[in-house]
């Protein structure tokens, strides 16, 4: 589904990626952990089209289409989605009318007739259960006042709404109290199908314990550094980075 | 007036009690303003002497006065004497179907959304007897009628309701008001007229959309609204279909009399030809707005949103007279390429406990300029005045400008006033998070504008508000990126 090879990326000049490798199956959970400023929600931002961002080498196939080729919508229309780590606040707009634009312009590009006002609360409605989101929360201006758990729970029924085929997940547990870090996660299990994969960042093995991963990979300094099973994630919980960035800085140097 | 004009005054009127020299069949007035125009125009009109007098009266405090140059925005000398003031309703050669009209019209009527039927009667294709909109404005009228509510062009008051307009006209904006007022108290064409008797509820929007002859009422309108005692009314002003008019100078007037416990609730949304990207072309709308709260606890709220024109010079105002008086002013004004935008309003508070409230957003992109020029005026007696100014700025992109002018003159210790004001752009981020989901940068940006503009365009009556956001989507097109 999606395949990352040696993927560099800068921004401002300064080269943030350094050649990443990741190979991401249909039906598969990959985790992405790694310390503060390695480059998670670079990669994250890259895959989504940030335009600040610039790619200085390297490849990107996503469902046999070239996708660094492709403008930020028209990857979120084709499937990709990403739960943002800073969800944006946009005043005036709530979510109902942001998603519902958003959907339907998803559904324009696959050829679908637009959801008329019935068949969109319809599907709200049952979406709004997955993750145990508030009404009143969705007609409020978008992320605007939310506090940091309604901010990430949001993201996710975005997700649920848009039923994406690649989701990247961005610390999305992180803010969440211990109740709704379960309620996100299930919802996000239940989201999942053998067509789509998803991408979890973070840094929290308790989240994996919900959403298990079939693989966990460690960005450090911009490279993956290490890749391993479910296993890797409880013994960074235990041993914490130095181990993998003393034999990261060894091998590099 | 000085001795020397008072002698010129008198010599001139004198000379025209001997009648004057325009052919009162031509279709059109020679180019130029003097008295003889003026004469012609209400000759044309049929009107009673009293408004010829009025008119009179107007046009020779305009030839004393200057143009306005306060106002944030340049623009060529525009010669008067070069304007033709009076041409008869011509029939044009109606089009037979829409195949007949300008396909970039019929490219924005798809855009705004409006029905077939609705562009034929905008593009004045003819249509079936039954759907005429004559028709529909006959019943509009008879259900007004039976509630005494009077609905109808500004000749037709005139004519039929002479001691109203005698009465009103000129009451809220004196003749000599301001350069483009009292151009308008000269030679007006026409306009609406509007009475609300005591206390009537008006059932319905009240809009000029639905008034026969709303055509052609050219570049010098004149409105009149008179709201009784107890009564109510919402009154929609224009249609947001684009209007291309070859007039490049409009100056149009409001008045709206609200007495006690009355309220009086006007929206506009104003899209007049912006001319071209390099600015050419556009109309000029200088337009004066004014409301009265004249009895207690009247309300007048006035709601705008303004994209077209090439310029735009407008101030809707409120004098809260009336103890308890409410004014309230919200708006929208967007600018793109060269268009320039001078607009705000004045709330006089007179009244005791008068309140007042300012919403004011602005959008500017392309190379335009965007002014919001306010002034909040609490008068010796007003006890216990109160005032709130929001008055916000988004630019898009670094080649327009955004200004605030806001003048608060206060003579009354007790009042309060709030002031609140921002400039913002739309933040990358935002725009990211968008497309992010599937939304592309252009409709992003329109859904981040009208969230932005949202409060303001809450006050608009629901069709309206959702022509207008697509209308606002359809004047930032090509702003970004
Ligand atoms: N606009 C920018 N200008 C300069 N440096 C930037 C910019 N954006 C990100 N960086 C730098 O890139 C590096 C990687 O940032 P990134 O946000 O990808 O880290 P992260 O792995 O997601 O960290 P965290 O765990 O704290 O979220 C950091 O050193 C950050 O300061
Ligand atoms: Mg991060």
């Amino acid at each position: 589904m999606l395949s990352i090879k040696n993927l560099h990326a800068s921004i401002e000049g300064k080269e943030i990626l350094k050649g990443i490798n990741l190979e991401v199956k249909p039906g598969e959970v990959h985790a992405i952990m790694g310390p503060n400023g390695s480059g998670k929600s670079t990669l994250a931002s890259v895959l989504a089209g940030r335009e600040e961002y610039e790619v200085t080498a390297g490849e990107v196939t996503y469902m046999g289409q070239d996708l660094l080729d492709l403008a930020p919508e028209e990857r979120a229309r084709e499937g990709v989605f990403l739960a943002f780590q800073y969800p944006v606040e946009i005043p005036g707009v709530s979510t109902t009318n942001f998603l519902k634009t958003a959907l339907n312009e998803v559904r324009e590009h696959k050829g679908l007739e637009p959801l008329d006002a019935v068949s969109f609360l319809t599907m709200m409605k049952e979406k709004m259960k997955l993750v145990e989101i508030d009404q009143t929360l969705l007609s409020r201006s978008l992320n605007e006042g939310f506090s940091g758990g309604e901010k990430k729970r949001n993201e996710v029924f975005q997700m649920a709404m848009l039923e994406p085929k690649l989701s990247i997940l961005d610390e999305t547990d992180s803010g969440l109290d211990i109740d709704a870090l379960r309620i996100v996660a299930n919802g996000v299990n239940k989201l999942k199908t053998n067509d789509n994969a998803t991408i979890v960042v973070t840094h929290y093995q308790r989240l994996l314990d919900y959403i298990v991963p079939d693989y966990v990979h460690v960005l450090y300094k911009g490279k993956i550094v290490k890749s391993g099973s479910k296993e890797l994630a409880l013994e960074l919980e235990e041993k914490g980075y130095d181990w993998i960035k003393e034999e990261a800085d060894t091998t590099t140097t | 007036m000085s001795k020397d004009n008072q002698i010129l005054e008198e010599f001139t009127s004198k000379e025209y009690e001997h009648g004057w020299n325009i052919d009162i069949e031509a279709d059109q007035a020679p180019k130029g303003l003097n008295e003889d125009i003026v004469r012609f125009i209400s000759a044309k009109k049929e009107e009673p002497e009293w408004l010829l007098e009025w008119r009179l009266k107007a046009y020779r405090a305009w030839t004393k006065m200057k143009e306005p140059k306060w106002a944030n925005v340049g623009f060529p000398e525009i010669n008067y004497q070069d304007i033709i003031y009076y041409s008869a309703p011509k029939q044009k050669a109606k089009p037979k179907s829409l195949n007949e009209v300008d396909p970039e019209l019929l490219e924005t009527f798809k855009k705004l959304g409006i029905s077939l039927e609705e562009q034929k009667r905008l593009t004045g294709v003819a249509v079936d007897a039954v759907l005429d909109s004559v028709s529909v404005a006959t019943t509009f009228k008879d259900k007004l009628a039976e509630l005494g509510i009077i609905f109808c062009s500004f000749s037709e008051a005139v004519r039929e309701h002479p001691e109203l307009v005698k009465k009103h006209l000129g009451s809220v904006v004196p003749i000599s008001d301001n350069y483009f007022a009292a151009l308008n108290s000269a030679v007006f064409s026409d306009g609406s007229f509007c009475y609300i008797p005591k206390g009537v509820r008006c059932p319905m929007e009240l809009s000029t959309y639905f008034r026969i002859n709303a055509a052609n009422t050219g570049q010098f309108e004149r409105t009149l609204i008179v709201a009784e005692e107890g009564s109510y009314v919402s009154y929609l002003e224009g249609c947001t279909a684009p209007q291309r008019d070859e007039n490049q100078l409009h100056a149009a007037v409001v008045e709206i009399y609200a007495k006690k416990d009355a309220e009086v609730k006007y929206s506009t949304v104003q899209n007049w030809y912006p001319g071209d990207k390099d600015g050419k072309g556009g109309i000029y709308n200088f337009v004066t707005k004014r409301g009265i709260c004249a009895g207690d606890n009247s309300k007048i709220s006035w709601t705008q949103v303004e994209t077209g024109s090439s310029i735009t010079w407008k101030y809707p105002s409120c004098i809260l007279k009336g103890d308890n008086s409410i004014g309230e002013f919200y708006s929208v004004a967007v600018t793109n390429n060269m268009q320039q935008a001078d607009t705000g309003t004045k709330m006089i508070h007179i009244g005791k406990n008068t309140k007042s409230r300012i919403v004011s957003k602005g959008v500017s992109a392309g190379h335009s300029q965007n002014s919001y020029r306010g002034q909040v005026k609490v008068m010796k007696r007003a006890e216990g005045a109160r005032n709130f100014s929001q008055c916000d700025s988004l630019l898009m992109g670094d080649k327009c400008g955004a200004h605030t002018f806001p003048y608060i003159d206060i003579e009354n210790k007790s009042a309060q006033i709030e002031h609140e004001a921002t400039t913002s752009k739309i933040g990358e981020d935002q725009i990211f998070y968008c497309t992010q989901r599937g939304i592309d940068e252009e409709k992003a940006v329109a859904l981040i504008v009208n969230g932005y503009c949202k409060e303001v365009l809450n006050q608009l009556p629901m069709e309206f508000a959702v022509e207008a956001q697509k209308l606002l989507a359809l004047t930032l097109e090509g702003s970004v990126g």
